[in-house]
């Protein structure tokens, strides 16, 4: 029996009638396409309206198949499913043929526009004459939760998930979490004290019986797909026995070995080999690094391991895996400060009062190495005059074509606290001044009050070469003031760049154990930039903060927010779908020759020795089809995508093709003469 | 979205000056930041900065642009080029305005362009340049007052051998007037 | 090692010291310098300020005439390397500079296609192909005790030269640190001598070659090394200028960085020109390096 096709071509308003002749393409599909018994445009397949027509139709002319012609299945192909469902057809008889993004926003010609869209609806109708009714499959849900990264946006992540009674393992990378957060001294615009708000969130969950905290780990391998993904993870050798530690820090404190810290102090400070990296760090147990350790370097001392009360050093202590279940993960890796020495002309590194931000920002807070006293690199001098110089490998093709987001706020906050402290002339070359976030705006107007220098100009270059009497002893900043159009000198004190900020070091390769992709930039793509900001494109997989891109302490936490209530919405449903669109192996036809078993991506073909031959484990596939085309006798099946859809398909697209001379014609192809 | 309907309406000089510059068209992406006239060595005494240049070309005040000093002024150190953070060639946009300015005698207050013809006229003589003949002949036609400066430094390099009095000509002279001919004939680059 | 060697003007003539000691010294290194035939002058930068395609085709001749065998062309002056470098580039990513050009050349009968001479500079010849190992074993007087200012300038390391920084290029420092020399770090060792300035607006020129002296000066170097004849003939020829101009007394010998490389690798001072300079460097290289066997003054 013939099928019954129902064509919907959708205007989208303007989007793709502004480009295609979309009633043209109704009535192409109606005349032209075989078995196409209603063909229909309509300015908004999805809405409401749009929807019943489908339903109607599938009652009303009885439908067995329906194409709808529109946007991206990415964006709709849940809502046609569901129109098919309501109009009692199962929703694999659906096909969405992409003639927006694929077709009326990309190119210029309406009528070769036009002409590709008939091309698109007749290869998607030819297909959906092939396929064939599905039945979406259920798995449980694995309540808890991996959160990896425990800066703010993980720790707000794990607490709100937390704290409604799912289980949550926190793995961070360094020894204590607390991210970026933790080495701030002030945040903007309200100027609280970074680690005053910072710290009741990092103990509780240090002390939450719901949240398995692993910290100087790695994530080290991710397997299985949503709702039961398989975790390994890299405890990294802290060379102190985390049970018997009781934190009294005599290790630190009797360390005879003394190290520039580069990580949480920026390099202004010292730190011991075996460290704690601040004295509120969470949890309080030491890590032992061995690179400076004088036992790894010369097998003397063991200071430590003499001194702990509670024997706890081990210095035989070897790397673990510790493998972890869990149903949903939540990415939140946040970011790198951008390398300042990659702008020479700036001097940083060689000319020792030019800072970084995070140096500053050590420098300047009460608990830093200076306890808060700003002071230039010689440990006395309070600086008289200061450069604060925007975008620092931000908003440079050189570098990262991004805006960083965050660093003109952070610049005020600098200015702000630099007046405050030292009464210091400040100087803030920008090339824009960005606040657009609940009272930045306000804040810059305070700093206008405050008397700060505003320069509107990119710096050129900071140097030591002095022109005039003025400049000897100082740092000039040489930079055009765009704003008279003269180029100027500044000789100053202290010099600080607001570097970008930068994707992990490791983002991509994350990105690649975990199957999401990133931007050109590095960070995180989204499902989608405005509706799905903290989804990505594998389900079960959430990113939040600056991962996914530059963004604030409050958007930061808002995204850990969403991200926990989007895993806790997963959770109380307790059963996620998984779509049907899974390989099939034909068991009487299999030869057992085991070429697809090594093949499969995701290790989702088992082998049964006792019958000889490869069997799908459904739950673990993904559909992607490698093993149907590496199969050497062709009995592995990809549902949805099986050879008579795609040869239809391609068929379908081709309608208008002439064949050349000795080409077989239709009767013999695999395609449409088959129906 | 990007439809056959867009036009470019920058102003006629902006396309006048970008097509005459290979990779020229980076221009649109200027954002004023002064990195440019910033790092400029010349750049105090310019008339106008090469941003402001940029910006004047933008709002297509062509005849202020072309009798400005700025494009004289550069010393091609190329400083501009490799810091703008928007990939803008700054000194290829400089010699496209000197270009046009010495094209339609716009080039005022400057001996540059005298300097330019001098040298070339050389190489289409000799098919290489000659140091002293063009100190010299430059001088004598532009400067004819300001040589006497110079006298005691033309004798610090004549007495260590180092003014010559004639260039070396190439062989196949023929062929690089051809070359340099044809190349007039076709004119422009980009 | 053999390369082909392209002088450009300026060493036939005025800076005739960079050539002779670039061949010397590429005698004591074991390298072979096979002079372009019938080379032309590149144009500097005066082509361009009067016809693009006029100045992309001069320079392109150069390039064409290469035999096939000269893959490597090497050019010691800044403003030749850049010219040649720069071409091949442009007729690399523009395609209508590519065809314009070759129609150019075809009016003599010549083609190029961009990438089949790779263009270099000297001192990428020594760093890299030479290298430090190599050069080590060859010196016969180290430079201990002489403190030298490498001086880049501009055209050599912008806009682009594939082997150095274009902000803080270190490739000479290196170089003269292997052979012994304090190496001078004085931050405008790669800012602008000033050009054709000198010609144009003497203020102008002269307040550069003033920031660079007293840069040097300041940083208490006993020379400044150049790697292009323009910036030689600025800093050495206007020097006496330039001190007049400013009230100033500048007394900084400048040379070109292979005579000094020739006198460490136990060259004598009239092998390498030392002497052409008009603000004599021998009398502090003499003074620092001691009695030298080899030095028979200039």
């Amino acid at each position: 029996m013939a099928e019954r096709v129902g064509v919907y071509v959708c205007h989208c308003g303007s989007n793709i009638a502004g480009k295609v002749d979309v009633a043209d393409v109704a009535k192409f599909a109606s005349e032209h396409i075989k078995d196409v018994v209603v063909a229909r445009d309509y300015k908004f397949m999805c809405s409401d309206l749009g929807q019943k027509m489908v339903e109607e139709d599938i009652k009303k002319e009885g439908l067995t198949r329906v194409v709808v012609a529109a946007c991206s299945p990415h964006l709709h192909e849940k809502t046609f499913r569901r129109a098919c469902s309501n109009g009692g057809l199962n929703p694999y008889l659906l096909d969405m043929t992409n003639i927006r993004e694929h077709c009326s926003w990309v190119h210029k010609d309406p009528v070769a526009a036009t002409e590709k869209a008939k091309s698109l609806v007749s290869a998607s109708a030819e297909r959906v004459k092939f396929q064939q009714p599905l039945e979406p499959m259920y798995v449980d849900v694995n309540p808890t939760t991996l959160v990896v990264g425990g800066g703010i946006a993980g720790l707000q992540a794990t607490l709100e998930l937390a704290d409604a009674g799912h289980k949550v393992v926190l793995v961070e990378r360094l020894p204590s979490i607390g991210g970026h957060m933790a080495q701030f001294d002030k945040t903007f615009p309200t100027l609280d004290c970074s680690a005053c708000i910072l710290t009741p969130k990092m103990s509780e969950v240090g002390q939450h019986e719901n949240v398995r905290l692993l910290t100087y780990a790695e994530l080290e391998e991710v397997t299985g797909s949503v709702g039961n993904f398989h975790v390994k993870i890299r405890q990294k050798a802290r060379k102190v026995d985390f049970d018997l530690c009781t934190g009294c820090g005599i290790c630190v404190e009797k360390c005879p070995r003394k190290v520039v810290d580069t990580e949480f102090e920026a390099g202004m400070g010292m730190r011991k080999a075996i460290y704690m990296p601040f004295p509120q760090a969470v949890p309080r147990v030491p890590v032992l690094d061995t690179e400076s350790c004088i036992w790894f370097e010369r097998q003397r001392c063991q200071t430590c391991e003499k001194l702990c009360p509670t024997k706890a050093i081990r210095f035989d202590q070897e790397d673990e895996i510790i493998e972890v279940d869990v149903g949903n993960i939540i990415i939140a890796t946040g970011w790198k400060p951008f390398d300042c020495t990659k702008i020479p002309q700036y001097g940083y590194g060689r000319l020792p009062n030019v800072y970084t931000g995070m140096e500053f920002e050590r420098l300047c807070n009460a608990a830093g190495p200076t306890s808060g006293k700003i002071v230039l690199r010689d440990g006395k001098t309070v600086p008289k005059s200061v450069a604060i110089i925007h975008c620092v490998g931000s908003r440079d093709l050189n570098h990262n074509p991004y805006c960083s987001g965050i660093c003109c706020m952070a610049a005020l906050k600098f200015a702000h606290l630099l007046i405050e402290k030292t009464g210091a002339q400040v100087y803030s070359f920008y090339i824009d001044i960005r606040t657009n976030q609940k009272d930045y705006e306000e804040f810059y107007q305070r700093l206008l009050q405050e008397g700060v220098h505003f320069v509107r100009g990119k710096v050129s270059e900071v140097t030591d070469a002095t022109r005039r009497p003025d400049e000897t002893g100082k740092t000039i900043v040489q930079c055009e003031d765009t704003l008279t159009g003269r180029q100027e000198r500044y000789p100053v004190d202290m010099v600080i760049l607001m570097g970008a900020l930068e994707p992990q070091f490791d983002a991509r390769e994350l990105g690649l154990k975990c199957g999401i992709s990133c931007s050109m930039a590095g960070f995180y793509t989204e499902r989608h930039p405005k509706l799905d900001p903290v989804a990505t494109m594998t389900d079960g997989i959430f990113i939040a903060g600056v991962c996914q891109g530059p963004k604030d302490i409050p958007a930061s936490v808002v995204q850990g927010a969403a991200a926990a209530a989007r895993v806790a919405g997963m959770i109380t449903k307790g059963k996620v779908m998984i779509e049907p669109i899974v390989a099939s192996i034909r068991e009487e036809d299999c030869s057992g020759c085991r070429i697809c078993n090594n093949m499969c991506p995701y290790n989702a073909i088992e082998f049964d020795e006792t019958r000889a031959v490869s069997r799908v484990i459904t739950a673990l596939c993904k559909g992607c089809g490698t093993c149907v085309s590496a199969c050497p006798a062709g009995v592995i099946e990809g549902a949805h995508f099986n050879n008579s859809q795609i040869f239809a398909e391609i068929e379908g697209a081709l309608w208008d093709a002439v064949p050349p001379a000795g080409v077989p014609g239709e009767s013999e192809s695999a395609g449409v003469s088959a129906s | 979205m990007v439809t056959d309907t867009h036009q470019d309406h920058r102003s006629d000089f902006f396309q006048e000056v970008v097509s005459d510059t290979p990779g020229g068209e980076q221009l649109a992406h200027c954002l004023q930041c002064g990195s440019c006239g910033g790092s400029c060595p010349n750049g105090s005494d310019m008339q106008y900065t090469p941003r402001t240049i940029f910006a004047m070309i933008n709002a297509g005040r062509r005849e202020e642009v072309l009798a400005a000093n700025t494009m004289w002024y550069c010393v091609s150190c190329y400083f501009c080029t490799t810091r703008c953070p928007q990939q803008i060639p700054i000194t290829d946009l400089m010699y496209a305005l000197k270009r046009l300015a010495i094209a339609e005698g716009k080039a005022k207050d400057t001996d540059a362009p005298a300097l330019a013809r001098t040298f070339t006229g050389f190489v289409e003589n000799f098919g290489r340049s000659f140091e002293f003949g063009l100190a010299s002949r430059y001088y004598l036609l532009n400067k004819p007052l300001s040589m006497f400066k110079l006298v005691p430094m033309g004798m610090g390099l004549f007495t260590r051998g180092r003014l010559h009095l004639l260039p070396n000509r190439i062989r196949q002279m023929d062929q690089l007037r051809a070359i340099i001919k044809k190349a007039r004939e076709i004119g422009g680059a980009s | 090692m053999k390369y082909a060697y392209y002088p450009g003007c300026s060493l036939e003539a005025g800076s005739a010291a960079y050539d002779v000691s670039v061949r010397a010294v590429a005698k004591v290194l074991g390298f072979e310098l096979e002079e372009l035939d019938d080379w032309n002058c590149c144009g500097a930068t005066e082509y361009f300020s009067q016809d693009e395609l006029v100045a992309t085709s001069v320079i392109a001749r150069n390039l064409a005439i290469c035999r096939p065998d000269q893959k490597e062309l090497i050019a010691p002056c800044a403003a030749c390397f850049l010219n040649l470098k720069k071409t091949d580039q442009l007729m690399a990513e523009h395609s209508e500079v590519r065809s314009k050009v070759n129609e150019a050349l075809a009016a003599g009968g010549l083609h190029y296609d961009p990438g089949q001479v790779r263009v270099r500079h000297l001192l990428d010849l020594i760093y890299t192909d030479i290298g430090e190992a190599a050069l080590r074993e060859k010196i016969k007087q180290p430079l201990t005790g002489l403190r030298v200012a490498p001086y880049y300038g501009c055209q050599v390391v912008r806009p682009m030269n594939g082997f150095d920084n274009t902000e803080y290029p270190m490739k000479m420092d290196e170089l003269f640190t292997w052979l012994g020399a304090e190496v001078v770090d004085y931050p405008v060792k790669a800012h602008c001598c000033g050009g054709h300035m000198t010609q144009i607006s003497e203020g102008a020129a002269y307040e550069l070659i003033r920031r660079l002296l007293d840069s040097a000066v300041e940083h208490e170097a006993d020379l400044i090394l150049c790697m292009c004849p323009m910036c030689q003939l600025n800093l050495d020829a206007y020097q006496a200028l330039v001190s007049s101009y400013f009230q100033k007394n500048f007394q900084m010998p400048i040379i070109f960085f292979t005579q000094l490389l020739g006198v460490a690798l136990g060259l004598d001072f009239e092998t390498v020109k030392i002497g052409k300079e008009i603000v004599s460097a021998g009398p502090v290289i003499k003074a620092k390096l001691g009695a030298a066997p080899s030095q028979t003054g200039a």
